[in-house]
């Protein structure tokens, strides 16, 4: 079968890739909602350096995706059960004792090989999530992203030490707060304090006990342990408000992609004792816990603030549509996928 | 129900650089038949609860070996034989999707060119939603070329505004009951220019929706066509 593949050629100019499939192994999907993530806004607008973009342009971007399922040669699914996508790839020797989003050999959709933007996706059976009926597809749409937040609650939940009277979220923007409301389940006895710059995203966390903007913290303010979802630019002064104000003994998830290195105040991250952990991406566990919180209607309702619906895409225009759409959102860019 | 027509009548006595009907050319890196091309992205669009073949009468078990070969034999593959034109093999499909369904006003047909490999399951499904909606869709191009008209195929007889033209791809879809007394209205003589099923809606008045198609859509009626399918296959194509 000839399938369509909408590539990014190079920065803001899709070009479609007509390629081979066979439907003799794999579960093919129909992917339905996708989601725009900041990678994926950053290779289409081409704020990467020019060697990344060199090396992994030609390629279909998006890594947030549902679709159902069309036909399953290896008889797991039911036609039309919808699925979210896992963009995971792990490595052929994958060790069960390690993460499979970290693990060398791995490979990652929409980074360096083809994203979801195509008009079938074939998966191996192990790559694809069920979730009910109950569950909207445009809120499924961004399952992988809520998935990145449960696997660093999960590994935080791990890592850190027991004292979680209060804990400290750096960043205002939709993996700050749909992290929130992870932890807000995940930790129903902890605090929870975000620090952010923008007034309107901050009214959002209606749901944490503090919030506060990033140059007004009160002088007594301590956390015992923080996450780091600024990235970029904000990376530093966020790393760096953390480390001040933190607990002796606490960890510090970072989460935020930040394209230039960042300095970080090592004297004191000594003198305290901290951990510093890096969490990114997901595994296929993750997913499943976040598909668990998706069909839990408070936590629904919660991530539904976040998610702005624009029009289907029908065309390569609409392509470009979508993406100048998400520049001007404050959260979530979630569309109908017709192509 | 909703069923798929794949017409795969001719005898492609167009193609000199092979002895094959056209359909059964291999395309690709996979070196798979156009028409297996086709027949799957078919298979893949969960709406249709049949699919059927219109073949000619030698070339019958030639393609159940060959879907067969490629593992898509199924209930919902059914392969009938070609009638003498495209209509008729319409007809012949839908004779037998009748005899094992039974008849009914709500039947769809989404028929397509067996050549036209580059379909999308997008067109497949608007013409099937615009042919419930309306009885009849035409999957189109907007005329990029001027359309000029010769009756008398030596001067210009007129020269249609190009905005307002179109050019016809498939698929087409198209109520089946309607279709067939529309039909069956036809005089011998009107049957024999009719070479599509909307144009038999059209020569009775009835409406035919427009459905957008894609250049890429492209029909592989010439070896010029093949070699240019088979290069566009790996190829891209920039917007």
């Amino acid at each position: 079968m000839i399938n369509y593949v909408y590539q990014l050629l190079t920065p803001g100019l899709i070009s479609v890739k007509y390629k081979e499939m066979n439907l003799r192994d794999k579960v093919i999907v129909k992917p339905t909602y996708m989601a725009i993530c900041h990678a994926d806004q950053r290779y289409y607008l081409g704020n990467r350096r020019a060697e990344k973009l060199k090396q992994k342009l030609p390629m279909a971007l998006i890594h947030e995706c549902v679709g159902r399922v069309v036909l399953d040669p290896t008889n797991n699914y039911k036609i039309g059960q919808k699925v979210v996508l896992i963009p995971n790839v792990p490595s052929k020797t994958h060790n069960k004792d390690m993460y499979e989003n970290y693990e060398k050999g791995s490979k990652f959709l929409s980074s360096g090989i083809d994203g979801f933007m195509r008009e079938f996706v074939d998966v191996p059976a192990d790559r694809i999530v069920p979730y009910g009926d109950i569950v909207p597809e445009n809120i499924a749409a961004i399952c992988e992203f809520i998935s990145v937040t449960v696997h660093a609650a999960n590994r935080f939940k791990n890592i850190s030490h027991n004292i979680r009277n209060k804990i400290g979220i750096w960043g205002d923007g939709s993996l700050a707060y749909v992290l929130s409301c992870v932890l807000r389940q995940t930790f129903p006895n902890s605090k929870i304090a975000v620090i952010g710059r923008d007034g309107y995203k901050l009214s959002q966390f209606s749901f944490v006990d503090e919030t506060y903007f990033s140059d007004d913290i009160p002088e007594d303010f301590s956390i015992d342990h923080a996450f780091e979802c600024a990235g970029g630019e904000g990376s530093y002064y966020a790393i760096d408000d953390i480390i001040n104000y933190i607990n002796p003994q606490g960890t510090v998830m970072l989460l935020g992609v930040s394209e230039n290195k960042v300095a970080i105040n090592t004297r004191d991250i000594l003198e305290k004792g901290l951990t510093l952990i890096g969490s990114s991406r997901s595994g296929i566990e993750d997913f499943k816990k976040a598909v668990l919180f998706l069909e839990d209607e408070k936590f629904r309702k919660r991530i539904n603030r976040i998610i702005f619906e624009d029009r289907p895409v029908n065309s390569v225009q609409d392509i470009h549509r979508v993406f100048e759409t998400d520049l001007k959102t404050q959260f979530k860019t979630v569309f109908k996928w017709n192509l | 129900m909703i069923f798929g027509a794949i017409v795969a009548g001719g005898v492609g006595s167009r193609m000199k650089i092979s002895k094959y009907p056209k359909q059964f050319l291999p395309l690709g890196n996979s070196k798979k038949p156009i028409l297996i091309h086709t027949l799957e992205k078919f298979i893949l669009c969960d709406k249709l609860d049949a699919i059927y073949i219109g073949v000619h009468k030698d070339w019958i078990d030639y393609t159940e070996e060959l879907i067969a070969k490629y593992g898509l034999s199924s209930e919902k593959v059914v392969i009938v034989e070609g009638g003498k034109d495209r209509n008729l093999t319409i007809i012949n499909i839908i004779n037998a999707i009748e005899k094992k369904y039974g008849e009914s006003e709500n039947h769809i047909l989404a028929t397509h060119d067996a050549v036209r490999p580059f379909v999308t399951l997008k067109m497949i499904e608007d013409s099937i939603n615009a042919a419930i909606e309306c009885g009849a869709s035409d999957t189109v191009i907007s005329a990029v070329d001027t359309i000029v008209e010769s009756t008398n195929h030596e001067f210009i007889t007129s020269i249609p505004n190009r905005a307002n033209m179109y050019q016809g791809q498939t698929p087409q879809g198209i109520n089946m009951k309607k279709f067939k007394e529309l039909y069956y209205d036809l005089s011998e003589e009107e049957k024999n220019i009719m070479t599509d099923a909307c144009k038999v809606f059209v020569a009775r008045n009835q409406p035919v929706k427009l459905v957008e198609g894609d250049v890429l859509n492209m029909k592989i009626t010439t070896a010029n066509d093949y070699k240019i399918a088979n290069i566009i296959f790996e190829a891209e194509k920039n917007d």
